[in-house]
């Protein structure tokens, strides 16, 4: 194992970046050259760090790797560490973030034609933010990386967004703001029972069965807008529709990765005893979700918002396997997760270059395309088949390991979860039906240029990642497995202890 | 072992010929697609019958691994073949039907502008045809099971300009996938009972968990025939049983050589194959058993009811398929399985030679589908008609071609199994033998004999098909004459022991194959009655008195009408399930999102503030005196709050 901070370069590497790109200066024209040249590289290297850890990672432990561990600032009584580490639940985050930020800024190269310097800087501030908060292992270092999120999203949807943005930027800011207060009350309070903030303490902590419940609930509020949870969702399809084609992207690939990481890093394993007793309560939200998104992504017109849609759909599986508890079901929750993550990336994308050419996200306006863009069309077909969870692909291994672990624990809600076998490829197929096939009849979509070499760039990674996921995915699971055994055992442990407990009394 | 590269060759070659042929189509050309693809087709159609005979000569079940796939916890699921005669002989069905079909199509789809997308396709189809076949666990079946839905979604949709192909296309797709929702929570059911998805283990510990139940949505199931019967739903959809069978006839609109490889020989026959697969879980659970004859039965008589009234040449082929699938159930509901899977084997090929005898007929007639506007085409077309003469004797069951030997099997051991699900599968069965061999007659008399009653100008363009197209043919037509005699003894005759080789399980009392040996004569003859009467039906009908049907039809005319719109199956669906979804899915949107969510949420929460920050606002009013009034009140309740303490 090397004893470079690892952590510390793949978390600040583009803050380092960001930098640079705030200090050029110059003809507009050159400064936007430069800002992307700049933000290409920084991520292109930061993506190149995170494969090193990968490769680095010991996938026969659950323990925490890569541990950074400095006092960093000390007020009165208070002492404030910063810790870094990941074990195999946030190994792939890391993965996940910074292929996408990569992905990001390629794709907006030509999309993105006013102030690019200040957008190229506001993703990688986002990238940092975001993989701090997949290593963080102190919880003010990790409510820092967590909120700060919000400032560079809200910026990106308010600034480069469509017409309705501001709308769009604020219920966005207020709904995740309104979780965030919750969970920072949660945090002090766990302060005071365990007079630290270092989370790989707090996860020891066995807390008492009443205060586990409160707590929990204070970060659910935040975790499940985040995801989102039915029916903290509203925020999402407005969010998207609005937000540019990478923010979309990160959005969908990344924040909403958040929330789920959050009920695995923080609800399960500290609040064991209390999530236990709201299993039922996730169940029956993930269940409408499942149920009732994919029902409304079948109506809608407009292609962002029907993808927006379906991912609340996707999420609902995440919390469905992270609760149900089994380790097939965390395992496929994880990988659900990071499938969703480059699938409906993808999927923004696929929108996103039909949008550079027409500016309209109008389903009924397309049409025939696979005549002028057979290329395109090949592409939206192998993600619409990984949205749909088709084996072989990367959203058939989450969703078949979530729902046969479930399936174990509860009958009901694995065969509600099924039902997305045939809803979910109602909406998609239909979707691909309406853009791809058909005859064109508008002259503009006969004019249509097929992929060009950079957006063929772009989709090439995301599709080996697809089948990767889906025909190998061992490469994942084998580092994953022993982090989701640790903690579905220590659950499992801490319910057993506290059932024993309750028997001693009566 | 010899065994293990001749198996990856006989399943991969179709996937790299696919890959070839659709990746680099610019760079090979449309002959280039062709060849590649013909030839690996045909180079692992020659490659595994070879094979075959070396699985059935090794015995036992070999298992070449390829790569683990997903081990997490208990679950551990790996790539591989597994290798016995069921395999070995799905192996030989699949790849020589498809090798006739890649050869036909190089000179059916001659004028289609994407020829190199249409052979990968079907090059990609054999492939998940053959992983599906070769599976050594449920998910890998799936996997298989899921690719060759995916394929015939494409191909049905394959003329993408058409709507009706699209929503065909979907359609399809769709229901599928509703009995793969039933195949999957069978996959779970089978997980949570044994701890593997693996063949292997299962069969081992199926006879230990035979009389365990299961919670199932608060039912206590008995565990096996609950796992069974989820398995069955999935095969019902695939194999188009009633209930789920709209798909197929709508599937036509698909070009004709994927008619007869998809949706007749091979993928329509998985659902079967499956349950044949899983014949060591069925036999232990009687209820899903009986479950399968009974719908096997049900969907024989239903379908070829619809059958005898269609005027669509490729819609009649397609209900004769739903209807023969039926049969091919009910013999594996009587734990005939060995008979089940011989009509399989028979059935691909006398029902794709009719499927390509009805495509050289609409290839000469210029796409012309419809039978009203056929006719008199015998002399103009001689070897097509001759080829339609011996798929339509073999379908119907005369005597000494190849479905005789197994519709017969098949019947007989229904009878012989004496349960009542048996005989009445048996007498549904004895039915539709009849209408089977009417409705192939009147295709042959509507398509060939009588007055011509095409255009003057497309009767002059009608034309004998090429070569390419006529010998893969031939291939079938010998096939679908043969076979029946040939096999017989090594899938249910003498030799049948040693040629499953214990790849098919029956219980010991269950032999209802051996048994079918010994019926009375008169049941082995039934059959070949009703069939020729159908035929002499026909002939009245069609030929002697061509007015009769329109007669007969005008005065029952409800009870046409209600077979020529197929028990208005479709319009009900629609009304149930699908329109009432897109409603549905607007209520929750509109009303549940909209309305309710945001009004009480965030938009609630904005205007509630906004009003309250209005109101406050108004107290501001800047006048003097209604400050000073504010302060009286107050001064006055600060006074009477004290006095009153």
């Amino acid at each position: 194992m090397t004893h470079l901070p690892l952590l510390s370069l793949v978390t600040f590497l583009p803050l380092a970046g960001a930098f640079l790109i705030l200090v050029t200066r110059g003809d507009e024209k050159v400064v936007a050259q430069n800002a992307r040249a700049i933000a290409l590289w920084t991520a292109l290297i930061d993506f190149a760090v995170s494969l090193v850890i990968w490769a680095e990672f010991d996938p026969s432990t659950a323990a925490f790797q890569f541990v950074e561990k400095a006092r960093w600032v000390s007020i009165g009584g208070f002492t404030f560490t910063y810790h870094m580490g990941i074990d195999g639940i946030s190994l792939f985050f890391i993965t996940l973030t910074t292929l996408l930020t990569l992905i990001s800024v390629v794709a907006s190269w030509e999309s993105i034609t006013y102030r690019v310097k200040e957008y190229m800087l506001a993703f990688l501030v986002l990238e940092t933010l975001m993989v701090g908060m997949f290593c963080a292992l102190d919880f003010i270092l990790f409510y820092l990386f967590f909120e700060g999120v919000l400032i560079p999203m809200f910026l990106i949807i308010g600034v480069w967004g469509g017409p309705n943005r501001i709308y769009a930027a604020f219920k966005f800011f207020l709904y995740t703001l309104l979780g965030a207060v919750l969970m920072l009350l949660a945090i002090i309070a766990i302060y005071f029972q365990t007079g630290t903030t270092d989370i790989t303490v707090a996860l020891h902590h066995s807390f008492p069965f009443g205060l586990q419940k409160w707590l929990w609930l204070a970060f659910f509020a935040s975790f499940a807008v985040k995801l989102p949870m039915w029916p903290l969702h509203t925020w999402l399809p407005d969010a998207h529709v609005e937000a540019p084609t990478a923010g979309s992207v990160i959005l969908a690939g990344v924040l909403l990765k958040m929330g789920g990481y959050g009920f695995l890093r923080f609800s399960l394993p500290m609040f064991p005893l209390a999530s236990h007793y709201f299993t039922p309560l996730v169940f029956v939200l993930s269940a409408i979700a499942i149920v009732s998104t994919s029902l409304v992504a079948l109506v809608q017109t407009d292609m962002k918002k029907l993808v927006a849609y379906s991912s609340v759909a996707h999420m609902g599986f995440v919390t469905m396997g992270a609760f149900a508890l089994t380790v097939q079901s965390v395992t496929g929750s994880v990988i659900q997760m990071l499938s969703h993550g480059i699938v409906s990336a993808a999927l923004f994308l696929i929108v996103g270059v039909v949008y550079d050419r027409l500016h309209t996200r109008e389903i009924a306006r397309y049409g025939g395309l696979v005549e002028r863009m057979p290329v395109y069309a090949l592409v939206f077909m192998v993600f619409t088949l990984a949205a749909v969870g088709l084996p072989g692909t990367s959203g058939f291994v989450g969703e078949f390991l979530v729902l046969i672990g479930t399936f174990k624990v509860s009958t009901p809600e694995a065969t509600i979860g099924a039902t997305a076998m045939f809803l979910g490829i109602a909406y998609m197929l239909y979707l691909y039906r309406r853009v791809i096939y058909g005859v064109i009849t508008r002259g503009d979509l006969r004019a249509m240029r097929d992929l060009s070499f950079r957006e063929k760039a772009v989709f090439a990674p995301l599709i080996l990642v697809v089948l990767w996921l889906g025909i190998y995915p061992q490469s994942f699971l084998r580092p994953i497995e022993p982090s989701v055994a640790h903690l579905v055992h220590q659950v499992a442990a801490a319910n057993a202890a506290a059932q024993v407990h309750e028997a001693k009394l009566f | 072992m010899a065994l293990a590269p001749l198996a990856l060759a006989v399943v991969f070659l179709p996937l790299a010929a696919s890959a070839i042929a659709g990746l680099f189509a610019r760079a090979i050309g449309d002959r280039g697609a062709q060849l590649v693809t013909c030839g690996a087709v045909i180079v692992s159609a020659a490659i595994s019958i070879p094979l075959l005979r070396e699985i059935v000569l090794s015995g036992g079940p070999h298992v070449v691994t390829i790569a683990q796939w997903m081990a997490v916890g208990r679950l551990d699921i790996a790539w591989s073949l597994r290798l016995d005669t069921l395999s070995g002989i799905m192996m030989a069905t699949v790849t020589i039907v498809s090798a006739t079909i890649h050869v036909y199509s190089i000179g059916y789809m001659a004028e289609d502008p994407s020829i190199p997308r249409f052979m990968s396709y079907l090059s990609l189809f054999t492939f998940f045809m053959l992983s599906l076949v070769t599976a050594n666990n449920l998910v890998q079946l799936f996997f298989g099971w899921e690719g060759v839905g995916l394929l015939s979604y494409l191909l049905i949709g394959f003329w993408h300009e058409r709507d009706s192909a699209n929503a065909a296309a979907i359609k399809a797709f769709v229901v599928n996938r509703v009995g793969d929702f039933g195949f999957a929570l069978g996959i779970f059911a089978v997980f949570l009972l044994f701890g593997s998805v693996n063949l292997p283990t299962i069969f081992a510990k199926a006879p230990e968990v035979a009389h365990s139940t299961i919670d199932f949505l608060g039912w206590q199931a008995p565990s096996l025939t609950l796992a069974s019967i989820l398995l069955f739903i999935g095969a019902m959809g695939k194999s188009a049983q009633i209930g789920l069978h709209t798909w197929l006839p709508d599937a036509m609109e698909g070009p004709t050589p994927v008619s007869a490889l998809i949706h007749a020989a091979t993928m329509v026959t998985a659902g079967v194959f499956m349950v044949v697969r899983l014949s060591p879980l069925f036999e232990y659970a009687p209820g899903a058993l009986g479950l399968v004859a009974v719908v096997g039965g049900t969907t024989a008589i239903f379908a070829a009811t619809i059958g005898m009234a269609q005027n669509d040449i490729k819609r009649v082929i397609a209900y004769s398929t739903c209807s023969q699938l039926g049969y091919m159930f009910f013999a594996a509901g009587v734990s005939a399985f060995a008979a089940g899977m011989f009509h399989l084997f028979t059935h691909a090929f006398f029902k794709a030679l009719l499927f390509l005898g009805s495509g050289s007929v609409i290839h000469a007639l210029g796409g012309e589908q419809d039978m009203r506007r056929m006719g008199g085409l015998w002399n103009k077309i001689p070897i097509t008609y001759a080829m339609m003469w011996i798929g339509s004797l073999s379908l119907a069951g005369i005597p000494f071609f190849s479905g005789y030997y197994s519709k017969d099997a098949i019947l007989a051991a229904a009878w012989a199994s004496g349960t009542g699900v048996g005989r009445y599968a048996f007498s549904l069965g004895l039915f539709t033998a009849f209408m089977t061999a009417f409705y192939s007659w009147r295709l042959l008399f509507m398509t060939f004999h009588g007055r011509p009653r095409a255009g003057e100008d497309v009767m002059h363009h009608v034309h004998e098909s090429p070569w390419v197209m006529l010998i893969p043919v031939f291939v079938l037509a010998a096939g679908a004459t043969f076979a029946g005699y040939f096999m017989e003894k090594y899938f249910i005759g003498s030799e049948s022991a040693a040629f499953w080789n214990g790849s098919i399980f029956v219980l010991p009392g269950h032999n209802t194959v051996a048994a079918a040996r010994h019926v009375p004569l008169y049941i082995g003859l039934l059959p070949t009655f009703f069939a020729l009467a159908g035929i002499a039906v026909a002939f009245v009908g069609y030929i002697l008195q061509p007015e009769l049907p329109a007669r007969l039809a005008f005065r029952f005319r409800a009870l046409y009408l209600l077979v020529l719109n197929k028990f208005y199956f479709d319009e009900a669906y629609d009304r149930l399930f699908v329109r009432s979804a897109f409603v549905m899915g607007d209520g929750l949107w509109k009303s549940g999102d909209g309305t309710v969510i945001d009004g009480l949420g965030p938009d609630g929460i904005s205007a509630a503030t906004r009003d309250l920050a209005r109101q406050a606002s108004r107290l501001q009013s800047g006048y003097v005196y209604h400050y000073a009034f504010v302060m009286l009140i107050g001064v006055v309740g600060l006074v009477t709050w004290y006095l009153v303490r």
